[in-house]
């Protein structure tokens, strides 16, 4: 009897996203008593899908390449690297704006092939590796947009139909993005869990070199996932220029840190090899509804980043007990 | 034989994590120049075996003693600080330091005095080039060269010179030829018996059969957690050696499989 | 030949010899005059700020550890500072004690959880970066009701910390050379430096050489803490104020000239003298950029591209290091 609950139990916390589904619960109720009416209705919901769409978009890639072992800090400037030549090739030289997508698209494409290349043709962590196109492309971005706009922010007016596909407000609040960010979770959860493409990536990030023993083609398993998530952020960046009209030289670098946070929160381990995608939804809605919520509550919005600092170490430190209780376990089993 | 106590002693030792046995009643003895050669197959609990008498475990039962007195070592700094000294496959473990630095890390000899007290370069490098040259490798010379530039051979070479230079009367080497070469392996060999030669209990680890009948004094096979059996060279023959290693009945009942299989076969080996 | 050689051994050479391309391309293609850049302050300035933070970065990087939150004690620094010793008016001392006092304390924290747990300091540092800014935020406008606050220091401590020397160089210069002295007579000339690259080979044997690893290390995260703490309260001290934004910048910005002096990101490899000169060559970069005639937005394609050349050069030369034979007795043994 207590047997069956001692492992039930011990089931529930060998799931990695057990730890991440926890603390969205407790977060949750935290700030629906805080926030009252207001937060739990429309406008709360709204506001913090809103967000958890934009950087769970960029952190369901980040993800899986953290799953993979490797780190993305690009994603901080692919975004308005994206944004940018969408409002150069459509706002300032006119082109149709199908055009423009495209192209904001191959950027952040092109970039993640970059980078895929870089870290399989070298040695360099890929930590320093991405810090480095990170710089790299920051100084194209800026460079190309003086030299062709002549100032740091480019306008474009999209047409209704490409401003109702990417940009458009259900009831004026819900974003498209945050079906975009669902059908990006669907897809990627398919390929993690349901196909055996999914299977390479842990098999990866646990131990590269049994991987390529095991003939999986890690190099270029390597150069698709970071072509996934220099994808993933130039779309964010695509959707952010049509919602807004504009593009900014300077927008993205938030994304870095909060891309990981969620990650992190959501369960996956740094070093690799595990993590799950509904881990990473779960930790980016927790994510949002902190950075959001405190602006429903009569809380100083600033605690806000307390929270989060203090909600990623409660995270990581869980998941660090729980893995232990996990492994334990397991072995006290056999 | 001599009448002096062994150097070191497991009586009766069982180690378990939680309920799994990982040795179960292990005696063994180690005296001051012979070399006991650990045998075994992977999972038949060496390393478990190692850490315990480097300290990393305590015994779950039994004692361990040395110089004929029950000790108790409170963790691997301990059993060192005793004389107890591991030595890991790939050596030194520091491949980007100087084999100076690595030398002495820990125990760095300094020149000065107070706060300006200063890491003596020349000094390790000599004192650690001078260690491993007495055990004749010859070819390190130079105490600025990094670690990790050194053979696989020199590497374990230099580990275990630095063990007996700081003291060691105990020298487990875990496996010290497993991934190398024949004639570094012979190098690695020499050095065993330099150290037996001047006097230290050598417990040397291994599954390469031929390594262990070249130096061994003493021979103790490792199966499933249990000593299987412990003898004295030249009592049994390589065969019986590998034979036993392999886990005598295992070995016996795949064979005994094949010839059943031959005969319904008309006398075929199954294809690989 | 053999000088050569041994040059190229050495972990600061990619960074000496970035320095030298980034010269010679802003002399070749930007037209710098190379007397008036060395004449000039700003880039001085601008590297002795970074320096000093990416100095005990540099020390953390080679014992196997990062710290990002450095980039939250820097305005930390500069806002304890400030509102002790400005909003409520205290003599400067407790200011600066202050600042330093919750260096020590950010630091600790980091170093507790990196000891004690399994979790990458990355992500540690993470949390205190995010914790940190909040808290930061928080305390200014609870304190003050402003997300900037006004100093004025006593002129002992303007000439310790904050004036011009010759109306153009920070004092912090100063501090920055007497601080790379310091770091590298203890990570080279002592038996600490030894113990700092020891654990960055490899902790578990380093703690079995008897090492303190856990010590060395709460040690190491207090002083990359309390540097980025003192940067920021010598920046309050000079500019009679403190603002709760700025110091994100600090975070790349050290890894880039940590990196590009030579250390291993993974550990156990690394020098003073390099992550100085990884300092110098960020730094005319970023700011030698404005003596060319090259449109300083391009400042940041160029240290993405010298980042990342250095980085491969460094894994060369490292390679060779390893393979360096020595000389004659190579062959002798070979026979």
């Amino acid at each position: 009897m207590t047997a069956g609950v001692f492992r039930g139990l011990g089931r529930f916390a060998q799931r990695p996203e057990t730890g991440s589904f926890v603390g969205l619960i407790v977060t949750y109720a935290f700030f629906a008593i805080l926030g009252g009416r207001l937060f739990l209705g429309a406008p709360g919901w709204s506001s913090w899908l809103n967000m958890a769409a934009e950087v769970g978009i960029v952190a369901l890639p980040v993800g899986l390449l953290m799953i993979a072992g490797e780190l993305d800090i690009s994603v901080g400037s692919v975004l308005p690297a994206a944004s940018l030549t969408v409002a150069i090739l459509s706002g300032h030289y006119k082109l149709p704006i199908a055009l423009g997508i495209a192209g904001g698209l191959l950027v952040g494409v092109a970039v993640g092939f970059v980078n895929g290349l870089l870290v399989t043709r070298t040695r360099i962590p890929s930590l320093i590796l991405t810090i480095g196109t990170m710089f790299a492309v920051m100084g194209l971005t800026l460079g190309f947009t003086i030299m062709i706009a002549g100032s740091t922010g480019v306008f474009i007016v999209p047409d209704p139909l490409t401003k109702a596909l990417f940009g458009a407000a259900l009831g004026g609040m819900f974003q498209v993005g945050i079906f975009w960010w669902a059908g990006f979770a669907a897809i990627i959860y398919a390929l993690l869990h349901l196909s055996p493409w999914g299977n390479w990536i842990f098999a990866l990030g646990g131990d590269r070199d049994s991987a390529r023993n095991a003939g999986i083609p890690t190099q270029r398993l390597t150069i698709q996932l970071y072509m996934l998530s220099g994808f993933a952020a130039a779309f964010v960046g695509v959707m952010q220029v049509i919602t807004f009209g504009s593009a900014q030289v300077a927008a993205g670098s938030s994304f870095i840190f909060n891309s990981i946070m969620c990650v992190v929160i959501g369960g996956v381990l740094l070093t690799g090899g595990a993590g799950s995608v509904i881990g990473i939804v779960l930790g980016t809605m927790t994510f949002a509804i902190v950075n959001q919520g405190i602006f429903f509550s009569s809380l100083n919005p600033d605690f806000g980043s307390i929270i989060i600092g203090a909600l990623l170490l409660a995270a990581v430190l869980s998941n660090d007990t729980f893995r232990a209780l996990a492994m334990n376990y397991a072995g006290k089993k056999t | 034989m001599t009448e002096e106590a062994p150097v070191l002693e497991l009586r009766q030792v069982d180690k378990s994590f939680g309920p799994i046995d990982v040795l179960h009643e292990i005696s063994l003895t180690v005296r001051a120049g012979e070399v006991l050669c650990l045998l075994g197959d992977n999972g038949a609990g060496k390393s478990t075996l190692i850490k315990t008498l480097a300290g990393v475990h305590p015994p779950t039962r039994g004692e361990i003693l040395m110089d004929g007195r029950p000790v108790h070592f409170s963790g691997p700094k301990d059993a060192g600080d005793r004389g107890i000294a591991t030595v890991h496959q790939f050596g030194g473990t520091f491949p980007l330091m100087s084999i100076g630095r690595s030398f002495f890390v820990g125990v760095e000899p300094t020149k000065g005095w107070g706060p300006f007290k200063v890491f003596d370069r020349k000094k390790a490098n000599e004192i650690a080039v001078q260690a491993v040259q007495s055990f004749g490798i010859t070819r390190i010379d130079d105490g600025d060269r990094l670690v990790g530039g050194l053979s696989g051979g020199e590497r374990q070479s230099l580990a275990i010179a630095r063990a007996v230079h700081f003291g060691a009367r105990v020298l487990i080497l875990d496996e010290p030829t497993a991934a190398l070469g024949v004639k570094q392996a012979s190098h690695v060999l020499r050095i065993v018996l330099e150290a037996k030669r001047r006097g230290l209990a050598v417990i040397f680890i291994t599954h390469q059969v031929m390594h262990a009948m070249a130096v061994g004094d003493h021979f103790a096979v490792l199966i499933r957690g249990a000593l299987a059996a412990n003898f004295r060279k030249g009592e049994k023959t390589r065969e019986e050696i590998t034979d036993l290693m392999a886990g005598g009945e295992a070995m016996a009942g795949l064979e005994a499989s094949l010839e059943t299989y031959m005969q319904s076969h008309e006398g075929h080996p199954p294809s690989a | 030949m053999n000088m050569m050689r041994s040059f190229f051994y050495r972990p600061a050479a990619a960074s000496i010899l970035s320095l030298v391309a980034v010269l010679a391309f802003y002399v070749i293609f930007g037209g710098v005059n190379l007397a008036n850049l060395a004449m000039a302050a700003s880039w001085v300035n601008f590297a002795a700020n970074l320096g000093i933070v990416a100095l005990p970065v540099g020390l953390l990087m080679i014992a196997g550890e990062i710290d990002i939150s450095i980039g939250a004690m820097m305005p930390a620094g500069s806002m304890a500072t400030a509102i002790i010793s400005g909003h409520y008016g205290l003599p400067i001392a407790f200011g600066m004690a202050g600042a330093l006092a919750l260096g020590v304390l950010v630091g600790l924290v980091n170093g507790m959880l990196a000891v004690r747990t399994s979790v990458p300091s990355l992500i540690i540092t993470l949390g205190t970066l995010v914790g940190m800014q909040g808290v930061v935020l928080s305390a200014s406008v609870l304190l003050t009701g402003n997300a900037s606050v006004s100093l004025t220091a006593p002129e002992w401590a303007k000439f310790l910390f904050g004036h011009l020397i010759g109306g153009s160089h920070q004092v912090v210069v100063i501090w920055w050379l007497v601080l790379t002295v310091l770091f590298g007579f203890v990570l080279h000339r002592t038996r600490y430096g030894n113990w700092i690259f020891a654990m960055g080979g490899d902790k578990t044997s380093a703690r079995n050489a008897g090492i303190p690893t856990r010590g060395l290390t709460l040690v190491l995260f207090i002083l990359s803490a309390t540097c980025a703490a003192f940067v920021g309260m010598c920046q309050a001290i000079q500019f009679n104020s403190a603002q709760v934004s700025g110091g994100m910048d600090y975070i790349f910005n050290t890894i880039v000239s940590v990196v590009v002096g030579g250390v291993l990101l993974t550990g156990g490899l690394g020098t003073v003298p390099g992550v100085f000169f990884g300092t110098v060559t960020f730094a005319i970069v970023n700011q030698g950029i404005y003596f060319t005639h090259i449109n300083r937005n391009w400042a940041n394609l160029i240290i993405g591209i010298v980042l990342l050349i250095a980085v491969a050069m460094n894994e060369s030369f490292r390679k060779l290091a390893l393979n360096q034979q020595p000389g004659k007795t190579a062959k002798a043994s070979t026979s």
